[in-house]
């Protein structure tokens, strides 16, 4: 039985506003850097009942519509505050399928707490951390309440790509009835939550709870099964009788710098540093069979969240300086502010206004140093943000021995190419109808990072559950013969 | 699905695998690789694809045993379920109709090359095999070479076997007697590949080689793979394993293979000393 909380009293709003926002425990950073277990802590129930007190409930309710899934946040804190934990995850899983995973990667600062009325005044009310309060609370009393389904509907929905995009569409989908199959191309389900995000930030304990709930959910996951080349798209529809297809295959290819040096032993991008770390465990080295080798100093280009999850997991892999080169100023760093904190209390030494010129490499053609070059902020650029200028005559080296190129991903084109009559954009990113999420294909809707390049878990979800509800109305359509299945022109072989 | 159906040895530290794997069966065509990871905690590799069969479902692999993951499946019982097998990865080769193709192999390289002098050969080539190794032992399949091929001239370092000397050799003098054929497709070692393309440059004769390089997803997604060819960067998984020889920049490459010699080295060591344990082990509970 899980344990029955009382709750805390309704406050007049003056008396809330006096409540101080409650701090997230953490781990110390000296002691944080030597293991790869989660940074934050979570809430006591004590601290998250009366952090829920701190909420205004306000009618206008502006904190839902800054979320981009909607959750009814006033809603599912109040019935936090009345000690009713199990009453609170459910009203967040009527619009949340990940509650566990939002609550702790969720740029909430920029979303449902930029807008809360009491954070005009005050620190806004705690949601983020509300929110994993209430999930964690649901898997630790190891009584989860599952959705329930539709009877099925004689329909079979294909998934590609298991991120957040592709998880939410099945886990939709399954509710409303359909017979859905998410098909991975890499060993493990996830996406980025299992390959990208680091264990400090996102137990992987997380992932595959949630993954295995969708499984009881009647979702089948079939891993190592690369969409493009172990069956087409055309394959899955007329050959594996799948009725409808979604593509959340995100956005995976990593871009490099086109500087010279970029090839020298011991120059990465992010998305193999972190693959080798994250999914192939190579912290345990031996003990798991794929090194990762960092030497002494680490430089990562680039200052967005992923270029922060490669600082911080050079640092607990041991490197002893580990220095971010970015060539704007904190100001304009894309991370989220908290995991900029974090990663400055972890002791990384954050070069702003640089910029790598070149990489210099020895005999045996390993990385020795680095050119950067000083910049000063010019006139701001089309996306409004001021121009990094170089300044001449600032050029420094420094000497490194491994750089990590974290300067953003682009879309994965092994379906793309294998789907003919799918239109693309200039980048490379999967043309969608707006309302609908269906691609330039009947029949075949996409989501998440593939449509959006590089984004957020939560607006993949939301894209993957948009999805579904259109997809629902194409099988309908399909069912009264409005519709029929694509067929494509001469299915390619890559 | 992906258990190992049956193994092999077909020459020292050489196996052959029959693995079910009905979908990467049905899709294969020469040229193209899998990626395996034994277990959980296993390190992901690439394997070519030797030879599949749609109908019964099943793919083969041939391994040497290098390091600690070879040597794991070297090891490895019939009926194990590998955890992982994925593909079938990369390009096919390009097959068609050119005249002459003398395919050059060494090592484990010759098992990758199967597939595509067979397939040369069915599309009307006349298809020449140069096949080397360091011992008689080490040259594989020559049985099945010499059914894909219409003529197969062996080399090994140590006179053994064929003709001593190195695969290039044996080059050299075919084009010096018969005149240039009019592919040559070279897959082994990094070393020989490179060699054979310097040879062929210096005549003009256009030349495929197929890059082993180090690579962990095998999907495009990590950029480890890369090379340089001609100017410009490539990823050997998605955009190969087949370029065109005499653009690619091997020197480089041979460095990047280095990249993890030490911990390589460990990790074999380590594998080796639990081995032993573990047959000591085993001795002990007998007696
Ligand atoms: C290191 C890192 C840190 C991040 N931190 C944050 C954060 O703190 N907060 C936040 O909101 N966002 C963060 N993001 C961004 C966020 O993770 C992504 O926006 C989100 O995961 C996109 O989800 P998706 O479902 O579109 O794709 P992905 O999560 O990329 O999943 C796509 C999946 O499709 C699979 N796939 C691709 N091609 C195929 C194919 N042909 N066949 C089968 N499967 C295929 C891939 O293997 C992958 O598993 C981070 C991203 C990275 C890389
Ligand atoms: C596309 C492709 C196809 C391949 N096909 C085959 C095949 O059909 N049969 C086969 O036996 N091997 C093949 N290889 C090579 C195979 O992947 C490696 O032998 C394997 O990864 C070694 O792993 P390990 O842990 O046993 O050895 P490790 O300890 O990782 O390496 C041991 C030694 O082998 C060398 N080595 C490491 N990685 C590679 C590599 N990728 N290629 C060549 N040498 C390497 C290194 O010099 C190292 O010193 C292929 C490689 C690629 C890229
Ligand atoms: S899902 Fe994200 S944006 Fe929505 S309430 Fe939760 S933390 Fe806020
Ligand atoms: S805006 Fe803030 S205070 Fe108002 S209901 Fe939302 S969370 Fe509560
Ligand atoms: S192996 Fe990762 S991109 Fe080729």
């Amino acid at each position: 039985m899980p344990e029955t909380f009382a709750g805390l009293p309704e406050l007049p709003k003056k008396d809330r506003l006096k409540i101080p926002r409650h701090p997230m425990p953490e781990q110390a950073p000296a002691e944080r850097v030597r293991n790869f277990s989660e940074v934050a802590l979570g809430y006591t129930p004590e601290t998250a009942i009366e952090e829920a007190q701190r909420c205004l409930q306000c009618k206008e309710q502006p904190c839902v519509a800054g979320c981009p899934v909607g959750i009814d946040i006033p809603a599912f804190i109040d019935l936090i505050r009345r000690g009713d934990f199990a009453g609170a995850q459910a009203k967040i899983k009527e619009t949340n399928t990940l509650p566990a995973i939002c609550g702790r990667v969720c740029p909430q600062e920029d979303q449902c707490e930029q807008v809360c009325v009491t954070g005009k005044k005050f620190k806004p009310v705690a949601i983020g951390r509300l929110e994993r309060f209430v999930a964690d609370w649901e898997m630790a009393s190891g009584e989860v309440a599952m959705p329930e389904c539709a009877p099925f509907s004689g329909h079979k929905v294909a998934i590609v790509g298991s991120g957040p995009a592709g998880l939410t569409c099945a886990a939709e989908l399954a509710r409303m009835g359909h017979k859905v199959t998410i098909f991975e191309a890499l060993h493990k389900a996830g996406g980025v939550l299992v390959y990208g995000i680091p264990e400090f930030r996102l137990p992987k304990a997380i992932v595959d709870y949630e993954i295995a709930n969708l499984e009881r959910m009647g979702v089948e996951i079939r891993t190592s099964f690369v969409v493009g080349k172990t069956a087409t798209v055309h394959e899955l529809f007329h050959e594996m009788g799948y009725d409808a297809i979604f593509l959340g295959t995100g956005a995976g290819l990593p871009y490099f710098l086109g500087i010279p040096g970029e090839n020298y032993i011991g120059v990465l991008s992010a998305n193999e540093f972190l693959t080798r770390v994250n999914l192939m465990k190579a912290y345990k080295f031996p003990a798991a069979d794929t090194p990762v080798r960092l030497g002494r100093r680490v430089a990562v280009i680039g200052s967005g969240n992923v270029a922060m999850d490669c600082l911080r997991c050079a640092k607990r892999l041991g490197a002893e300086e580990v220095i971010c080169v970015y060539r704007r100023t904190r100001a304009e760093s894309p991370a989220r502010a908290e995991e900029l904190e974090r990663a400055e209390e972890e002791g990384i030494d954050f070069r702003w206004l640089s910029a790598p010129l070149e990489i210099f490499g020895n005999e045996e053609g390993f990385v020795t140093g680095m050119r950067i070059q000083r910049m000063e902020l010019g006139e701001p650029d089309s996306s409004g943000r001021r121009r990094p200028v170089p300044i001449a005559g600032s050029e420094y080296e420094i000497p490194i021995d491994t750089v990590i190129v974290a300067v953003g991903q682009g879309p994965n084109p092994l379906v793309t190419r294998t789907t003919p009559g799918l239109e693309l954009n200039r980048h490379g990113c999967i043309v969608v109808d707006k309302e609908t999420q269906m691609s330039s294909i009947p029949g075949v809707f996409a989501g998440g990072d593939i449509v959006t390049g590089a984004a957020t878990v939560i607006l993949a979800m939301g894209a993957g559950k948009q999805a579904a509800a259109a997809i629902h109305q194409w099988l309908g359509k399909l069912e009264r013969g409005e519709v029929s299945k694509p067929w494509l022109a001469s299915p390619a072989v890559a | 699905m992906f258990t190992i159906l049956k193994k092999e040895e077909i020459g020292p530290k050489f196996w052959r695998f029959l693995i079910a794997a009905p979908e990467i069966a049905r899709k294969h065509r020469p040229g193209q690789f899998v990626m395996v990871l034994i277990d959980e905690n296993g390190e992901r590799i690439p394997l070519t694809l030797a030879d599949s069969d749609a109908e019964a479902g099943t793919i083969t692999l041939v391994v040497q045993e290098v390091g600690k993951t070879t040597m794991q499946m070297g090891a490895l019982p019939e009926g194990f379920r590998l955890m992982s097998v994925v593909g079938p990865l990369g390009a096919p080769t390009h097959i068609e109709k050119v005249g002459t193709v003398v395919c050059v192999g060494g090592g484990a390289g010759i098992a990758p090359l199967l597939p595509i002098a067979r397939g040369m050969k069915a599309a009307g080539n006349q298809v020449i095999s140069i096949l080397g190794g360091r011992t008689r032992d080490l040259v594989i399949l020559r049985a099945e070479m010499e059914a894909a091929s219409h003529e197969v001239i062996y080399t090994t370092d140590d006179g053994s076997f064929g003709r001593k000397g190195l695969v290039t050799h044996a080059l050299t003098d075919l084009i010096a007697e018969r005149g240039k054929p009019d592919l040559v497709v070279a897959i082994g070692p990094a070393i020989m590949m490179k060699v054979v393309s310097d040879l062929t440059r210096q005549h003009g004769i256009k030349t495929l080689v197929s890059l082993n390089t180090i690579m962990i997803d095998g999907t495009g997604m990590c950029g480890g793979c890369r090379v340089t060819v001609g100017d410009e960067a490539k990823f050997v998984c998605v955009d190969g394993p087949e370029f065109d020889g005499h653009a690619v920049d091997f020197d480089l490459m041979m460095k990047r293979l280095r990249t993890y010699l030490p911990e390589e080295q460990l990790a074999r060591e380590r594998y080796l000393r639990a081995e032993h344990t573990c047959q000591a082990l085993k001795g002990v509970d007998h007696a």
